[in-house]
């Protein structure tokens, strides 16, 4: 079949060829006022946005004049009296966080590779379902079962590591003689440590989630691909899933590092508070920010409140930074990207 | 090409595979199991855990000052990576041996998250139960009950209510929001939506109790709104903004190109095009993105703290006085010393836990559908339509043959599209 091409028009009288035709939509009056009404959506959303930083901003302004750069290196929380600052409850909010991500990632790659490449097709829907589900649990069912079942049971765990690596100075337990059974478990609740593990199973399924989703997408060709050259199961997983999933492994660490830094209730139920820069995580007494307002906006004078939206902005713009990096790794990935094959 | 039949030789072009006769005198042939596990596997397994749990009992309880179930568990684990490990190397190569202890510690730590999440709930389940059997904990709040007082008075309707209408006034808030804002993200491409889409997409994990002091900060500060539903309901509906608004754009990204581009071919503005096509053919997902939202609306407590207040009475009315929601009410509960408010609070994050696992059977039920993939009930009733709108073409181009062209066949081509 030949398809003739129309000779190239001229304009009349001369030699030079048509202009090329401009397209123009002409958009009806319904039309315009759709994308105004979209763009004006959108635009609200963004506004609403910005003033969620805007607004704590704000009102923080008042206590950060008075505290001045202190706010950041004084560890102790006194607004109508005293010094106040973030020094003590930022290091806490990190070292929750980074404990809850050390044991979330293994577990929710694990149960990511297991759901997507090893089980059986009959239970896949199901675990899937589950996993979903258990995303979408409140936090306070978690913060119940850690604070009510976890606390005193993982207090053996807790001994032990400090027993016989308490020369890291990580797991170390300060007023604790080692070995010494009499000593109260007391010394070993409330601590980072038990925090960042009911934290981790709430941030679990959200990453596990991500990372299943992007593992089950690994294209097919180079799966087969890697099986005909002979490699095991694990070494296909290697060489093809892991790589092609490593951009969802990142984001959804970095999407449970957001949530485990903002948690709130889970935390507020199992720590004591306690204002001092705490590196001991298997100590009892710790605090993080979000726990620090839960606790104190009830007590607090205005000028307090003001503090606690300071804590608040140091809060947002710490998950902010967390969360623009989580967007960026995971566009730059090729993460769900179709093969050619 | 593989040609059986060698009695007839084919053609000259064709490529041949000469399959060679099979000698006589061997045994049958067995076709050979390629996957599922071995009787060898299973022995592997069996006797490296029977190895490290004995292993590990004796370190337990003989040697070593060790104590806890946990630890015994992890140790327990690790013997067995190590014995298995062992136990593959016997008769099978390096790489093979990796395979194995990989799978292993696959199935392991997804077995460990999948038990450790079916245990939350199943704790909850547990300890919520006593005071969910009492028919008095759905009917009665608690604005008469003493902490000391029995199980069988008061009860949690406060918070149910609470919950409901903060809910509402949520969704109210986030759904058009979200929804109008994914449209745009998607319909209006441009510099500005890619920044918003960023935007949006940072503000996912935006920390709940921010949002509560947001609101605080505004509504409560400026405005002099006191605690009030309202005010809860407005915290709870901007923390799922960002929530519905990204899941809602993943959603309509699903749409294919091509409805879209026939539904432009047939002439159909924007307007129309994303009224009539755009959205109804995501609305399953549309659906999904909004009972996501709810779900993690009902079960947040922070933004609720800070500015519903918390107060036993059955309070209707949004706009005035302390609204209880069930998360706020469990937390403030379990806090008690008394053993039958503890019971009390389980009880209400029971009642969270079932109204959010009806939300997410509701999401599965409707959800999961890719556009265009629809139920039979809705086939059937495309069906109907596409037979209505047939009849009423055929009678307008009936009417239009008798107007315009009475006698001359200009409708012939179109018999034979």
């Amino acid at each position: 079949m030949t398809t003739y091409l129309p000779a190239t028009r001229r304009r009349p009288g001369t030699d030079a060829p048509l202009a090329r035709r401009r397209l123009v939509t002409n958009a009806g009056p319904a039309d315009v006022l759709f994308r105004a009404v979209a763009r004006g959506g959108g635009s609200l959303v963004l506004v609403l946005m910005v003033m969620v930083g805007t607004f704590l901003a704000y009102r923080a302004w008042e206590a950060l004049r008075v505290a001045g750069f202190s706010f950041v290196t004084t560890q102790d929380w006194n607004p109508d009296g005293g010094g106040f600052g973030i020094a003590a409850v930022i290091v806490g909010t990190v070292l929750i966080a980074l404990v809850a991500i050390a044991a979330a990632v293994p577990l929710a790659l694990g149960a990511a590779l297991y759901i997507a490449e090893y089980a059986p097709r009959w239970l896949r829907r199901t675990l899937i379902a589950v996993v979903d589900l258990m995303a979408a649990v409140p936090s306070v069912v978690y913060g119940l079962w850690g604070a009510f079942f976890l606390q005193w049971r993982v207090v053996g765990l807790s001994r032990w590591i400090s027993d016989w690596f308490g020369w890291i100075p990580v797991f170390r337990v300060d007023g604790v003689q080692r070995h010494d059974p009499l000593t109260t478990a007391t010394a070993y609740t409330s601590s980072t440590f038990i925090a960042g593990i009911v934290v981790a199973l709430m941030v679990a399924p959200i990453a596990c989630s991500i990372m299943r989703e992007a593992f089950s997408l690994a294209p097919a060709g180079e799966r087969e691909g890697a099986y005909a050259l002979g490699a095991t199961r694990w070494g296909m997983i290697r060489r093809v899933v892991l790589p092609f999933g490593r951009g969802a492994i990142i984001g959804g660490t970095m999407l449970g590092l957001g949530r485990a830094l903002g948690e709130t209730i889970a935390v507020v139920m199992i720590i004591s508070p306690r204002f001092i820069i705490q590196p001991h995580i298997l100590e009892n007494g710790t605090s993080s920010v979000s726990s620090l307002i839960a606790l104190r906006y009830g007590e607090s004078s205005p000028f307090g409140i003001s503090a606690l939206m300071a804590a608040g902005v140091a809060l947002f713009v710490l998950t902010l930074i967390v969360n623009f990096l989580a967007a960026w790794v995971v566009s730059r990935s090729r993460s769900g990207a179709v093969s050619e094959v | 090409m593989t040609v059986l039949d060698r009695a007839q030789p084919p053609a000259v072009n064709t490529p041949v595979t000469q399959v060679p006769p099979r000698p006589a005198g061997l045994p049958p042939q067995i076709r050979r199991r390629t996957r599922g596990l071995r009787r060898t596997d299973w022995l592997a397994v069996l006797g490296a855990s029977a190895a490290a749990s004995a292993a590990t009992g004796v370190l337990w309880m003989q040697l070593g000052p060790f104590t806890g179930l946990l630890g015994y568990v992890v140790v327990t684990w690790l013997v067995l990576v190590g014995c298995y490990a062992l136990l593959i190397s016997f008769d099978e190569n390096l790489s093979a041996m990796r395979d194995r202890v990989a799978s292993l510690a696959v199935h392991s730590l997804g077995l460990v998250l999948l038990l450790a999440l079916l245990f939350v709930i199943g704790y909850t389940l547990l300890r919520g139960w006593h005071a969910l059997v009492h028919l008095n904990f759905f009917t009665q709040d608690l604005r008469s009950t003493q902490a000391t007082d029995p199980l069988t008075r008061g009860g949690v309707v406060h918070a149910v209510a609470g919950t409901l209408i903060e809910l509402a006034i949520a969704l109210g808030l986030a759904v058009p929001l979200g929804l109008l804002a994914a449209v745009y993200l998607h319909e209006v491409p441009g510099p500005f939506s890619r920044f918003l889409r960023t935007v949006v997409e940072a503000m996912t994990a935006l920390p709940d109790i921010i949002a509560g002091l947001f609101i605080y900060a505004t509504l409560v500060l400026i405005f002099r709104l006191g605690p009030s539903g309202l005010a809860a309901g407005a915290a709870l509906g901007v923390t799922i903004v960002p929530i519905i608004t990204r899941a809602a754009d993943v959603v309509l990204r699903l749409v294919p190109g091509s409805l879209k581009e026939a539904s432009f071919a047939l002439g159909a503005s924007r307007w129309r095009t994303t009224w009539y096509v755009l959205l109804p053919s995501a609305r399953s997902g549309l659906a999904t993105a909004v009972i996501l939202g709810a779900a993690r609306a009902i079960g947040e407590t922070s933004p609720v703290l800070l500015v519903a207040g918390a107060t036993g009475y059955l309070n209707l009315n949004p706009l005035h006085g302390s609204m209880m929601s069930l998360p706020l009410l469990a937390f403030t509960l379990v806090q008690s010393p008394e053993h039958n408010e503890v019971a009390r609070g389980f009880g209400a994050a029971l009642v969270l836990l079932v109204l959010v696992v009806v939300l997410f059977v509701i999401t599965r039920v409707i959800g999961g559908r890719a556009p265009g993939d629809l139920s039979a009930r809705q086939r059937r009733r495309r069906a109907t339509a596409s037979q209505r709108d047939a009849a009423r073409i055929a009678q307008r181009r009936g009417g239009r043959v008798v107007t315009y062209a009475p006698t001359t066949p200009t409708t012939a081509p179109l018999e034979h599209p």
